[in-house]
């Protein structure tokens, strides 16, 4: 059994053959190796978490799917994306277009799209399981798509989007995380090696708060308000009759989709995104925790997954009968009888069936101290002699 | 994304390596796919489209490692093989189906995200098996499966008998669970399209696109692994996984109040091309006449071939497209199925269903409430039995004293009843009765229940939207009009072979009523706050007042001679006889 680690990289490569294969299955009797690269020292993660219910709060779904969509383009496979939302806007009863959010006016962009996957949502966004996945202390049955497999040479992007104020982000209207928490969740990231460097956005009323406690390595922040601000909507859409998106985010993802995988753009760039005068609130930014300079980061550094492949003209052919590689297929008996398929509705098994023997217990302390008290008080009584007539 | 990757990788593999063109070339394939796509006017005015694609694969999954995963998907194999699974049904919808007005469904499933399981006698620990396997399908499906646990999980004795091939049927072998509130969206439909050999780049499945599909009235995608028999003598079985996504037109959003219907107007494509993998691929077009006369329904371009078959105990008429017969492309690149209406349809001619039930929450307040069940058997002298299994979660206590069942004035006594009482944060409340309907009746059944009153942190984010309680399952052997011959299961479309049927008299046929909405007493939840406020300020004065009491001193103080105003003011004072300030 063929046990492969699903990367871009050979996502890429897959296509590359689905497409010079015609979409047929042929028989290749030669193969041109294509030499993966050992270089990949950098794997790239993403999570994202919107963390806002009830229709009005559409924005905030939009702001994430765009980032997630931005993401996606640039590379980032579905394995390495943990995406949260905590409502569903797309297939909301309210939504006029089902299956769609839209983050321009006039329904111009569909960011939800067709191939989207959502891993955790709805009641599932909570400030425990956010915090599990980041710190990695999940529960053994987690599914793969559920958490955040990084290591130590990963870069992770961290966006963050909702309804927060100074010092705490509200989780789905019941409860909060605060700044302290989260910096508390990076150094454990840190300690335990989860991540390589770590860019943290933040889209909320009050954003500047939450980075304001980070004490890890290699962490750069960015927020949409000062603490004391609040992070305005965009602008309605009247067909659908909400925000639809916010202005740091929307001026972000005007500027992400200006960049391709082999843009040179650096962060320093990202840090002027929204001046004051298109996003009403100060953006702001935190890089001391970061080791090298914003200068020499590319945004394709965390945002996009850009890897290394040599080709190599080397051809090698197969031979036809590989020797030990037999069929898997293991001798079937067959059976003495034919089988049955069971009756849908056996109306006369039904009714006889017996009916489940409940299960003895032993009684329990109750039980036993009242008939121990009632058996004492009788041979109070009438005295001990009247023992042997009962045993 | 990285599901196709994998697949398409071991394609690469398989087919680099000793592939098909080995020594035995005459070995043939052990998995197939067929799929179809059935389309039924139904009458009132809407269109229902089920597409079944299925893959069956001759292996036995149990025994033996098998390795080399074809079309057969390898997520789901390694799942079946892994914890022992026999039978495995998800559903997930979004929407009902209105059995009323729209006749009996092919296949019908619950609001919401239903898994019912049957596994092997082998599997020793069920209840760990079922968790892991809940888990793991809500890696798969992006649907949040983990919320299924004790809570609302039952073991049904009567009901969900295995469909496929049987041995026994223990019945603590068997898990049923519903999820009333879950959501059901794209991102549902990804992970199920990219389960298919072809994905959604050929045949039928082109015409999956979510922004269509999930503008609709009902729209229920399904997932069904069991084993079934391989040929007619069945002495070995073979695995099927069939998937199939009923969706149903609206006449007034989707055909902007016009009854023609073509594939363009619903999915907004057409078919253009087949799956190369796929050996059968038909479209079924329901074009059978209603009240026996001539056909009221036209359908262009030209069916390859027209099929009768015995349906739901009906005999219904069916005009084929084989999409893998080369005549079909001839014409034109792309098939575009149009459904037109030769007279306008009389409203009278609506036929109302054998079976049909629905279900409501009676009373008032926030204390007390009643669960309605009316089942209706519009047979005119047959009557049948049913079975009616219902899971009401442990926050609505039920009281099994004041269950009445009442058929046309009279008590009916169930034939069995099968009652397990709540615990509270552990098990919900499972009923299941075998009723016998009588022929043209109505049978009303009512049980009061009790609204409790959560912890504070049992509640969800949004408490005041309410609380779900899943639909009741009925399961009904309902009389045939035509009576059904036993037909070879692999010829006859997928549509009809789902439950097997044993005698030609009547068939089986599984409704799910209307899942309720119920209000629990819900705290204000800011209270905590007043009360930390109110708390605070008591104590403030309070503790306040008594420590100024205690450790205050007091002393005289001379009172100042004052200032000019003062002693103007004691003067005018003086005068008046009034004691001076």
């Amino acid at each position: 059994e063929v046990d492969i680690r699903i990367t871009g990289q050979i996502f890429a490569l897959g296509q590359l053959f689905f497409k010079y294969s015609c979409n047929h299955v042929v028989l290749m009797q030669c193969v041109r190796l294509v030499c993966i690269s050992a270089l990949f020292n950098m794997v790239f993660f993403c999570f994202k978490v919107c963390t806002s219910r009830f229709w009005f709060n559409y924005r905030h779904v939009a702001n994430t799917l765009s980032v997630y969509r931005s993401v996606k383009r640039l590379g980032i496979p579905d394995s390495h994306i943990v995406l949260m939302l905590a409502d569903d806007m797309a297939c909301n009863p309210r939504n006029p277009k089902p299956a769609t959010v839209f983050s321009h006016k006039n329904m111009e962009l569909n960011v939800y799209g067709d191939d989207v996957e959502v891993d955790y949502r709805s009641y599932e966004v909570t400030v425990e399981n956010f915090l599990r996945v980041l710190t990695g202390r999940i529960p053994p049955s987690t599914p793969r798509s559920k958490r955040l497999l990084s290591d130590d040479r990963s870069n992770i992007l961290i966006y963050m989007t909702g309804h927060g104020g100074n010092g705490f982000l509200k989780f789905q209207d019941s409860e909060e995380i605060t700044n302290v928490e989260l910096a508390d969740a990076f150094e454990q990231m840190w300690q335990k090696r989860r991540y390589n460097e770590l860019l943290f956005i933040i889209d909320t009323c009050q954003g500047a708060s939450m980075y304001e406690r980070f004490y890890s390595p290699n962490i750069m922040a960015l927020a949409s308000s000062q603490v004391g601000e609040d992070s305005l909507s965009h602008q309605p859409d009247l067909g659908i009759g909400v925000h639809l998106m916010d202005r740091y985010t929307f001026y972000v993802l005007e500027f992400l989709e200006e960049i391709h995988p082999a843009s040179q753009t650096n962060m320093n760039d990202l840090f002027q995104v929204c001046p004051k005068s298109l996003c009403v609130s100060t953006p702001g930014h935190r890089t001391d925790l970061f080791q090298r300079d914003p200068q020499n980061v590319l945004i394709t550094d965390f945002f996009g997954s850009v890897r290394k492949v040599e080709i190599t003209a080397e051809t090698l052919s197969l031979d036809r009968d590989v020797p030990g590689l037999e069929s898997k297929f293991p001798e079937e008996e067959l059976a003495t009888e034919p089988l049955k398929y069971a009756e849908q509705l056996p109306v006369a098994q039904i009714i006889h069936q017996k009916p489940k023997q409940k299960d003895w217990h032993p009684p329990g302390g109750f039980i036993l101290g009242l008939w121990a008290l009632i058996i004492m008080v009788f041979f109070k009584t009438y005295g001990i002699k009247h023992m042997k007539h009962v045993f | 994304g990285g599901m196709a990757a994998a697949a398409l990788l071991l394609l690469l593999l398989a087919a680099a390596g000793p592939g098909p063109g080995r020594a035995d070339a005459g070995r043939e394939r052990r998995d197939a796919l067929r799929e179809e796509l059935l389309l039924s006017p139904l009458p009132t005015g809407d269109v229902a489209a089920t597409f079944q694609f299925r893959t069956r694969w001759d292996a036995d999954l149990q025994r033996g490692a098998v390795s080399h995963y074809r079309l057969f998907p390898k997520a789901l194999g390694r799942l079946v093989a892994a914890l022992g699974v026999r039978e495995l049904h998800l559903a997930l919808t979004q929407g009902f189906w209105r059995t009323r007005y729209w006749g009996q469904p092919p296949l019908q499933a619950p609001a919401g995200a239903e898994l019912w399981v049957w596994f092997q006698p082998t599997v020793t620990d069920v209840d760990k098996a079922w968790k892991e396997l809940s888990n793991i399908l809500s890696g798969i499906f992006c649907a949040s499966l983990n919320f299924i646990d004790s809570t609302n999980t039952v073991i049904p004795t009567a009901s969900f008998k295995p469909l496929g091939l049987a041995n026994g049927t223990d019945h603590h072998l068997l898990r049923y669970a519903v999820l009333p509130r879950e959501v059901v969206c794209t991102e549902n439909l990804t992970p199920w399209k990219k389960l298919l050999p072809c994905g959604s780049k050929a045949g039928l499945a082109v015409l999956l696109k979510a922004e269509r599909l999930f503008h609709s009235s009902y729209h229920s995608q399904a997932v069904h692994i069991r084993p079934i028999c391989r040929d007619a003598s069945c002495l070995a079985l073979s695995w099927e996984l069939r998937q199939t996504l009923t969706v149903v037109f609206d006449f007034f959003s989707s055909g902007q109040g016009k009854k023609d219907w073509s594939l363009f107007k619903m999915f907004s494509r057409t078919l253009t091309d087949t799956c190369p993998l796929a050996s059968q691929s038909k479209v079924y077009v329901d074009i059978s006449p209603k009240n026996r006369e001539k056909e009221l329904l036209e359908v262009s371009p030209p069916p390859t071939s027209v099929h009768e078959a015995i349906v739901q105990g009906d005999r219904r008429t069916y005009a084929v497209y084989d999409l893998l017969s080369p005549s079909l492309f001839n014409t034109s690149r792309s098939l575009n199925v149009q459904l037109k209406w030769k007279r306008p349809q009389d409203s009278s001619e609506m036929p109302i269903p054998t079976l049909h039930a629905q279900r409501y929450v009676g009373g008032y307040g926030l204390q007390t409430g009643e669960i309605c069940t009316l089942i209706y058997n519009t047979h005119p002298y047959r009557a049948f039995p049913v079975i009616l299994l219902e899971t009401v979660p442990w926050y609505l206590r039920l009281y099994v004293h004041t269950l009445t069942i009442i058929t046309k004035g009279k008590e009916n006594k169930p034939s069995y009843i099968h009652y397990q009482p709540a615990q509270d944060r552990s098990r919900p409340h499972l009923l299941e009765m075998l009723i016998q309907l009588p022929a043209n009746s109505v049978t009303k059944i009512t049980i009061q229940f009790e609204r409790a009153l959560l912890k504070w942190t049992e509640y969800p984010p949004d408490p005041n939207h309410g609380f779900y309680v899943g639909s009741s399952v009925l399961s009904a052997l309902v009389p045939s009009v035509t009576a059904m011959k036993d037909m070879d299961v692999e010829q006859s479309p997928l549509f009809t072979s789902l439950f097997p049927s044993s005698d030609g008299s009547s068939y089986f046929v599984r409704l799910y009523t209307e899942p309720l909405l119920v209000n629990l007493p819900t705290p204000d939840f800011s209270m905590p706050y007043n009360v930390i406020c109110l708390t605070c300020t008591v104590v403030a004065v309070c503790y306040g007042s008594f420590y100024n009491l205690l450790t205050r001193t007091f002393h005289v103080e001379e009172p100042s001679r004052g200032g000019l105003a003062k002693r103007l003011a004691n003067v005018i004072r003086k005068f008046r006889g009034v004691p001076p300030l």
